[in-house]
């Protein structure tokens, strides 16, 4: 471990997506002297873990503001970071099973529209040219948004951290915080064993510990840690470009770029920082899988890991400056969905930081809407 | 040694001058090298290249083999079809 700083500006928790491209984006507003603070190496959390896919068609207006926003951000991101990220937009198709869900995607759909997210239902001839081997009895109808797609997690991570530190971030490795020093209701200080930086701005972006980092403030936040198991198999020919998901059945799967399908499913799992990989699981995703595409039956599984989805009690993340701890940031409780939303949170945060003004209202997303019983569910989560 | 000619990941077309870059570019951490390269993340399951690479990590680093942590090894130890793992499984249900 290289020496570590006396002071910082800020010094920001955690080496995924959403804490390096928070010091992105606050290093291209100016902020100088950031420090990221990673207890092992960047993407060992939830951002390496996940599925990689991006999505727009939420049930929830701030959902939908984010991932739009984000993904205008992605399109340009390759560029802007100078480091391709493998952004590819495939399109999502998302199955309903039943009039009640078609019901439910009408008012999503209505609301997505009303934002610009292209999203629209298509029937069975049309979900069969999108996506030409699945089982068209595995569903009666679906949604497809064009515009959605896929990006690489790991280049997307490093791409930004890279960026960071050529606008004079550091960034340590292996580092962990083991505390946090709060005197008057303010952050004074991150504490690393026995070393301590002095900083007046923390930003916890822990991923699956974001709980635990909470509480080194004296803040409880009612996240928590949950596993979600995934696979990726053999690459071969290219046979559609399109994320396949379901909401009843809890699967996502799609072909990314580099040729192997990428998919998951989600489980009845008790909360716990469990992340090994199952064979029961690997079963129950074969059995769910095969009834939507069949064809894939030959294909290999090479590979199984597991992640966390930091929930929160409304499956919507917690974001912004803590009402109890002046200095005090959370970016965290993405519940499944925090890569594909990092680019606008990241934007949203920054802009709080440096007292601009975030492009996407967040302020309902605090972490006192708890306490006030102003949650804001999500109905639209996989995995 | 022939850098150019000499394949150290055969799952991803990988030579030993496309490992040294990476390193020389900074990705000098395995498990970052991985997900970067996708060393290691093939049918073989990192049987061969990630002794290799870890032999080179040891000598960037200036350290011995054994102080390079290998990847964490993931399930299945051998590349299996959903087909297989299907029949597996209605079998055990009958058992």
């Amino acid at each position: 471990m290289s020496e570590l700083p006396k002071t910082a500006d800020i010094v920001i928790i955690g080496g995924g997506v959403v804490g390096t491209a928070i010091a992105y984006e606050l290093a291209k507003r100016g902020v100088k002297n950031i420090v990221v603070l990673e207890k092992s190496y960047l993407s060992s959390g939830s951002t390496g873990r996940c599925g990689a896919g991006v999505r727009q068609q939420w049930g929830l207006e701030m959902n939908c503001r984010l991932a739009k926003g984000s993904v205008d951000i992605f399109e340009g991101l390759s560029e802007e970071l100078d480091y391709d990220i493998e952004f590819r937009q495939g399109g999502y198709l998302v199955l309903a099973h039943s009039d009640s869900q078609v019901a439910q995607f009408e008012k999503n759909i209505t609301l997505q529209n009303s934002l610009d997210i292209p999203s629209r239902f298509v029937d069975k001839d049309e979900a069969k040219e999108i996506c030409p081997p699945i089982n068209t009895n595995a569903f009666i109808k679906a949604t497809y948004c064009p515009t959605d797609g896929h990006a690489n997690p790991f280049k997307t991570n490093f791409g930004y951290a890279r960026a960071a530190e050529r606008e004079g971030t550091k960034i340590y490795r292996y580092t962990e915080a083991t505390g946090i020093n709060v005197e008057n209701g303010r952050v004074q200080a991150v504490r690393i064993g026995d070393d301590a930086i002095s900083t007046p701005i923390v930003v916890n972006t822990a991923g699956p510990w974001s709980r635990e980092v909470a509480a080194m403030a004296g803040i409880d936040i009612p996240t928590y840690s949950e596993r979600h198991q995934i696979l990726v198999t053999e690459p071969v020919e290219r046979i559609f470009d399109t994320m396949v998901i379901s909401f009843q059945i809890g699967i996502y799967l799609q072909q990314v770029p580099h040729g192997s399908f990428v998919m998951g499913i989600g489980e009845k799992e008790e909360p716990s920082h469990n992340i090994r990989a199952s064979w029961q699981w690997l079963e129950f995703i074969t059995k769910e899988l095969l009834d939507i595409l069949p064809i894939l039956k030959e294909l290999r599984i090479v590979r199984q890991w597991a992640g966390s989805y930091n929930r929160t009690p409304d499956a919507a993340p917690i974001l912004g400056e803590h009402p109890e701890v002046a200095g005090f940031f959370n970016a965290v409780g993405f519940s499944g969905h925090g890569f594909m939303i990092a680019p606008m949170t990241a934007v949203c945060i920054a802009e709080l930081i440096t007292g601009g003004e975030p492009p996407v209202d967040i302020s309902p997303l605090s972490a006192d809407r708890y306490d006030k019983g102003e949650l804001i569910v999500e109905p639209s989560v996989v995995g | 040694m022939q850098e150019n000619e000499t394949i150290i990941c055969r799952c991803e077309d990988l030579t030993l001058a496309e490992i040294r870059d990476a390193i020389a570019d900074g990705y000098t951490d395995f498990e970052e090298l991985k997900r970067y390269l996708r060393v290691g993340m093939g049918p073989c399951g990192g049987r061969t290249c990630l002794p290799l690479i870890r032999r080179e990590l040891a000598l960037t680093h200036n350290v011995s083999v054994d102080e390079i942590n290998l990847p964490a090894s993931r399930p299945p130890i051998q590349v299996t079809t959903f087909g297989a793992v299907a029949t597996g499984s209605e079998r055990s249900s009958y058992e």
